[in-house]
């Protein structure tokens, strides 16, 4: 059977300065007559291909700006591409967002035939499930009322319960689910999780990756404009998140408690991802830290297993802490690991004057991938004794500038 | 569950109207109409009154000041119904293509989620626009028979026709220009209204064609559609009909009918790009 979707070698071009200012005035458009075009363009996707058979249920991951929207704009032909072509084999429905077309003086009623014919549904049709979609909603007894007396939650549930009894071949939906109370968001889910049931095919883009694992079976991962990744939801999903993680530069995540110091750097084992691979019990944290006065300064590193139990802790607390002048250092601090089990542990740390205050901490960040640290087996669970140092450290430090 | 339904998304598309599609989405224009009329009235103490008491406010104050104190004269009619009949087709022309002007933008957030055929949009906002002149078409037949003005019928079912007919096709043409125009460039948002406000001076609307006396005037005026369209529907009253003006207002109308439906296909694709 031929897939009812089939995009081939899709790519969209924006020009920028059309992004910038939302639409062209006269008087640019006659200085453009003089000047030479030197607009910058952007390809919002780049050479897309995909094909969708029928009955399937995609999902569309990508970080924002990957170009999600620009291909469902596409699709729902709201847009058209710069270059390629869609091949489509049933009718499309774009749920773009909800409640399209609402108009807040209409009623109630008169909402609901608005905006199912703008989806694509006929009189007759609207007619025929208007009970269905009225049940639906939990909105009747305010049928006649205008829209601009609804809760917002009211008028989603109607928008929302319009959607839902679209029948179409395919069905595209972005992020509708981000809205709406608990209740409501499991009782969309289980309609589309129905409607895949009964073979009608849906594309979706959601950030909400449990609802994306629990409708769609397979998935496509963009970046930049670029299809990296189609297959089974699960692995496109671990594909997504490794990428995340890798993308996330460490040194943004430092929450700051004070002012007059700033962590310039960071970098453990050399790699300045959050993710980082151990293989020995050697540990290097190196920063680069300006100080904008004069601060006795330590560092707390505590290790933590998933449950968010510590199972380690170190410091580098002398009789005295250390005492930095205002201005920029290098600073590397070198932990001997404890004997740790293989898996997954967090690395906190704590930017401390020892027993004093905070100045700065990097919590739930940094993930650390242990394997096989040592084959003393009985080693594998440290005790805990708070305050009590499991591993050991030597600090360098030197001036920058 | 598949029907034998396939269609192709590509950049570059007809630039022709696709008609078959155009009927599908046939709901549309009326559903759009039926909207805009329902929130015209809305929230309005005298509701659908206000069709009536609008020309019939206008043609009071300008029976009032240009027939009675200017004293303009109104080719054997009474004043009343003569500046009636020009208005009844401005009134459309300039609230069709004003709302038209504005209608895609209004929609912005529309356009911008969901497909249907741009062209729906501005002419539905002409749809409006031809409820009210229907009622006040209605108004005027019956200020024709208080004032019991002498009309030729068979010159009424010849002219007429052909009036509404070109009153339609120009602004069918305008108001999707217009559509079109004000998306990309929204300079149009001013220059539409006050170019409206303009032209109904321009046009014979409140004065007879006749007082124009130099030629050339006379021809270049009738560069805009809405002069024959009024000539045509004056004749039946007596009034000249001048077959070389008719003929470049005919043509003009025609002109803008195309143009404006040539220039919105090829630039809708990209409405929501820009919208």
């Amino acid at each position: 059977m031929k897939p009812i979707l089939e995009i081939q070698n899709v790519s969209k071009r924006f020009c920028i300065e059309k992004q910038r200012l939302p639409y062209l005035t006269l008087r640019e458009r006659f200085s453009d007559l003089w000047r030479r075009q030197n607009k910058e363009t952007f390809w919002a996707l780049k050479d897309v291909s995909l094909n969708v058979r029928a009955g399937e249920a995609l999902g569309i991951i990508g970080r924002n700006g990957a170009g999600k929207s620009t291909l469902l704009k596409i699709l729902s032909r709201i847009t058209p591409p710069t270059k390629g072509k869609i091949i489509c084999r049933g009718r499309i429905a774009s749920l773009l967002e909800v409640g399209t077309g609402f108009h807040q003086e209409l009623t109630g009623r008169e909402n609901v035939y608005m905006n199912a014919s703008i989806l694509g549904m006929k009189k007759a049709e609207v007619n025929a499930r208007f009970d269905e979609i009225v049940d639906f909603s939990g909105v009747a007894r305010f049928l006649d009322t205008p829209l601009k007396f609804y809760s917002s939650g009211m008028q989603l549930r109607l928008a929302f319960a319009v959607a839902a009894h679209l029948e179409p071949e395919i069905l595209i939906v972005d992020e509708v689910l981000a809205v709406g109370d608990a209740e409501f968001q499991k009782k969309c889910l289980q309609k589309m999780a129905n409607a895949t049931g009964s073979g009608m095919t849906i594309l979706f883009v959601s950030h909400n990756l449990p609802s994306l694992r629990a409708i769609c079976k397979t998935g496509t991962l963009l970046r930049d404009g670029s299809i990296v990744q189609t297959g089974d939801i699960r692995n496109v999903i671990d594909a997504y998140l490794s990428y995340q993680r890798t993308m996330q530069s460490v040194v943004e995540a430092v929450h700051y408690f004070q002012p007059f110091i700033k962590i310039k750097e960071l970098r453990i084992n050399g790699v300045e991802s959050t993710c980082i691979a151990v293989e020995s019990q050697d540990l290097t944290i190196s920063m680069v830290v300006d100080f904008s006065k004069r601060t006795p300064f330590e560092l707390d590193v505590h290790i933590k297993k998933d449950d968010h139990v510590v199972v380690s802790y170190a410091n580098f607390v002398k009789n005295s802490p250390e005492v930095f002048e205002a201005r920029q250092y290098f600073i590397e601090y070198t932990v001997k690991l404890p004997a740790l089990r293989s898996g997954k542990y967090k690395l906190d740390l704590y930017f401390t004057e020892p027993f004093v205050s905070w100045f700065a901490v990097l919590e739930n960040t940094i993930e650390l991938d242990v394997t096989n640290l040592q084959h003393h087996t009985f080693l594998n669970t440290p005790s805990l004794k708070w305050g009590s140092v499991l591993a050991t450290g030597a600090v360098t430090r030197e001036f920058m500038n | 569950m598949i029907k034998n339904l396939e269609y192709c998304i590509e950049p570059s598309r007809s630039r022709f109207f696709d008609w078959k599609e155009l009927w599908l989405y046939r709901e549309l224009f009326y559903l759009f109409a039926w909207r805009d009329v329902k929130v015209k009235y809305k929230q309005t103490a005298l509701g659908i009154a206000w069709v009536i008491l609008q020309p019939f406010l206008s043609v009071l104050v300008f029976t009032l000041f240009i027939g009675q104190a200017l004293k303009v004269p109104s080719a054997g009619l009474p004043y009343p119904v003569f500046v009636f009949s020009g208005l009844l087709f401005w009134t459309l022309f300039s609230s069709s293509v004003n709302a038209a002007g504005n209608s895609m933008v209004a929609n912005a957030p529309i356009i911008n989620k969901i497909y249907f055929p741009r062209i729906i949009i501005p002419v539905s906002s002409v749809l409006v626009s031809c409820l009210d002149f229907l009622i006040s078409f209605a108004v005027f037949l019956v200020v024709m028979l208080i004032y019991d003005v002498e009309v030729t019928l068979t010159e009424m079912i010849i002219f007429w026709p052909l009036a509404i007919t070109l009153m339609f096709a120009a602004t069918l043409g305008l108001s999707s220009l217009m559509a079109a125009l004000t998306v990309k460039y929204r300079d149009f948002r001013f220059i539409v209204p006050f170019a409206l406000q303009i032209g109904l001076f321009v046009t014979p609307v409140i004065y007879p064609a006749s007082i124009i006396s130099n030629e050339v005037i006379r021809l270049i005026a009738s560069l805009n559609p809405l002069y024959g369209v009024i000539m045509l529907f004056r004749a039946p009253f007596g009034l000249p009909i001048n077959n070389m003006e008719l003929l470049i207002s005919a043509g003009s109308g025609v002109c803008f009918l195309f143009c404006g439906l040539y220039y919105f296909r090829r630039t809708e694709s990209y409405f929501a790009d820009i919208a």
